[in-house]
């Protein structure tokens, strides 16, 4: 069955949806990334979705519930590289997603996770 | 209706040359003639290809429905004139008046041909009738053709009006010149993504110094914007919120609580830069 790559790099997970997002996909994608936090005792989890080229209620209802999930299980989320029309579409669905972190690319989310890691609480808001 | 058994169209075919001249005539000589903008071999062209239209479609079509599909080259050869002339800048009246002014060549020649009265006034009312269809039928076109270009002035308008401009390394700012309604947000939502996505810039700073008023509807457009932009990665601050519209947003109870709102371009401008990591030190 197919299955999207859950990659370990340190202490964060690093996911990149490289294919179209089907219902299951995103099913099996939040099985498997909060079992993986749970067995990696990761603290930080980079999610790519710069692939990503159409998004539907579900699939943005399903972003919004991983991260919260992982935010519950103490690792910080960050969503990088959201398409313009996909973050359009997003908002008019009335999915702003709040509470997840978003990065324009990989490497800015990083930095995000970096720097909330340092903080002492390992919860910083970026805007401090 | 006397509909076929109308003598027009065998009146029209025979002097169709001698109502050209004089229908040319009274156009030239009327005052809504503009040898400005039309010359008069141009005006002599159309005149006459409407005209011979005219014959051929009388001959085989209906008097009283210019929608048939006898009367398709009529109807083309005015909507030609009539966007032409819209488009040239004739007026309303000026471009209907082309089709009218065939009227007075027209009954002057019924009157000659026919004596009786009311055979007459049957004639003049079919033809009366007829040219009022093709006068109506050229406004209506003219009207379309400027509906049109207001619709690509608005178009042309609207992507003037939202330019995004790179400020700083990683800082955007997007002034808003105008009234928001939903088709602005959407083009200024996708012009403020695309140029993220280019520049990867990480802070947006809108400024609505140029919005004349801000009601709810347009507070909802710009902080849809905003979290379009927020999902995308980027910060966006509002600025140049003037004392008025800052009032009314309170008033209308509008929650602009999770986004920076600063009151000029310049502030926000300092605190996307202290984001950026850049100092500001005064020279001397």
């Amino acid at each position: 069955m197919e299955r999207i790559p859950i990659l370990k790099m340190g202490e964060f997970l690093l996911v990149t949806i490289q294919v179209d997002m089907h219902d299951r996909l995103a099913l099996t994608l939040q099985d498997d990334l909060t079992e993986m936090i749970v067995k990696n005792r990761a603290h930080g989890v980079l999610i790519d979705i710069s692939a990503l080229e159409v998004v539907d209620s579900f699939i943005g209802r399903m972003l919004g519930n991983i991260a919260s999930m992982s935010r519950v299980l103490d690792a910080a989320t960050v969503v990088v590289g959201m398409q313009p029309a996909v973050a359009i579409t997003l908002v008019e669905l009335g999915l702003s997603l709040p509470g997840v972190r978003t990065a324009l690319n990989v490497e800015k989310g990083m930095e995000l996770l970096r720097v909330s890691l340092a903080a002492p609480n390992g919860h910083a808001d970026r805007q401090k | 209706m006397r509909g076929t058994s109308s003598r027009l169209p065998e009146i029209i075919a025979k002097h169709e040359q001698d109502l050209l001249d004089q229908w040319i005539k009274e156009q030239t000589s009327s005052a809504t003639r503009r040898p400005d903008l039309l010359s008069e071999a141009d005006l002599r062209e159309q005149s006459r290809t409407l005209l011979s239209g005219i014959r051929n479609a009388i001959q085989r079509g209906r008097l009283d429905d210019i929608t048939g599909s006898e009367w398709q080259t009529v109807r083309e050869v005015l909507n030609e004139v009539s966007r032409g002339r819209a488009q040239m800048g004739f007026s309303p009246s000026e471009t209907a008046t082309f089709v009218f002014s065939l009227k007075q060549p027209l009954f002057a020649r019924l009157r000659a041909e026919i004596r009786e009265t009311d055979p007459l006034v049957d004639e003049m009312w079919a033809a009366s009738t007829l040219l009022d269809k093709l006068g109506l039928h050229t406004t209506e076109v003219y009207q379309k053709s400027r509906e049109e270009v207001i619709l690509r002035q608005q178009q042309d308008m609207l992507e003037l009006s939202t330019p995004v401009v790179e400020l700083w390394d990683g800082v955007l700012a997007l002034p808003l010149i105008g009234t928001l309604d939903s088709a602005r947000t959407q083009v200024v939502m996708e012009n403020l993504l695309q140029k993220i996505v280019q520049t990867g810039a990480g802070i947006a700073i809108v400024d609505i110094t140029g919005v004349p008023t801000v009601d709810t509807l347009v507070a909802q457009h710009l902080l849809k914007t905003v979290a379009a932009a927020r999902l995308m990665g980027a910060d966006c601050i509002i600025s140049g919120i003037r004392p008025q519209i800052a009032q009314t947003i309170v008033h209308l109870g509008v929650d602009l609580g999770s986004v920076i709102t600063k009151a000029s371009l310049a502030d926000a401008f300092v605190v996307a830069l202290q984001r950026t990591g850049a100092t500001i030190n005064k020279g001397h």
